[in-house]
């Protein structure tokens, strides 16, 4: 067993471990927190893959900017436990059955129909780094590099519309 | 490298778990980070492929995707604070009526 293995079998157990806590968790806050944990080891699973930009997009992305926001709304709204309204008693057991039924066929199409996958190639050493990434993005991707510009902005004013108070105008 | 299909399982569970978590849990907020928790699992098969065949496209991809991520969670989480700010609660069980 290498190194890289054992390495991503532990990762994968906190990984798994986070989601469940996640899951889990009564608390939003707990909840928001054991995401940013999990956004944490999938991060140096990308480092494992030759990602680093990904990587460090994910942490400061998602751990920082998303994860920050979720809790300051939390906070804000004040809601990190809501009292059990057991509306539909039926859903719960359907839901987990659900799941089941879905880890079944992935495992089916992944361990049962898999298909012969070839050596994996060697990248290069440059594969994969902060500066191929930004050629291939300001070259060759560059209208779509714009276009997400344009999408944040238009996501900025529809929150800034969204949650601006009413009052001012009656 | 691990193998590719370790990654693509690890991600399997990944999405199976924000696929129960949006089904089970009542709290919107968690609802929405069980849909980060998908998005998250999608990104790693990408970037386990994009290893795989040593091509700079799936990274460019999951970097769209991070931003399409950022813009739906500042709408969400918007739309979540108009919600409570209207009817003082958001159990998901309460929100029945697109009226406000």
């Amino acid at each position: 067993m290498s190194i890289e293995l054992v390495l991503f079998l532990i990762l994968s157990l906190v990984a798994i471990g986070s989601a469940l806590g996640m899951l889990l968790s009564r608390n939003a806050i707990y909840a928001a927190l054991f995401l940013v944990l999990n956004f944490a080891t999938v991060a140096v699973f990308y480092i494992l893959l030759n990602a680093p930009f990904i990587a460090m997009s994910q942490i400061s992305v998602y751990a920082g900017a998303i994860m920050v926001l979720f809790l300051f709304v939390i906070m804000l709204l004040g809601t990190q436990s809501l009292p059990r309204t057991g509306v539909l008693p039926w859903q719960r057991p359907l839901a987990v059955l659900l799941a089941v039924v879905l880890a079944a066929e992935a495992g089916y199409v992944l361990f049962v129909r898999r298909v012969a996958t070839a050596q994996i190639p060697q990248p290069v050493a440059t594969f994969g780094s902060p500066q191929a990434v930004g050629r291939a993005l300001f070259n060759q991707y560059l209208l779509p590099f714009e276009i997400t510009s344009v999408l944040l902005l238009v996501a900025m004013l529809g929150a800034i519309i969204l949650t601006k108070s009413r009052k001012r105008e009656n | 490298m691990v193998p590719v299909t370790y990654y693509v399982a690890l991600s399997a569970i990944l999405f199976t778990l924000g696929a129960l978590g949006v089904l089970v849990r009542r709290n919107p907020l968690v609802i929405f980070m069980s849909i980060e928790l998908m998005l998250n699992a999608g990104n790693l098969a990408m970037v386990a492929f994009t290893r795989t065949y040593v091509v700079l496209e799936g990274q460019i991809f999951v970097f769209f995707v991070m931003t399409v991520a950022a813009a739906e969670v500042a709408v969400g989480l918007a739309l979540i604070v108009t919600i409570f700010r209207s009817r003082h609660s958001i159990d998901i069980d309460l929100m029945n009526s697109l009226k406000g």
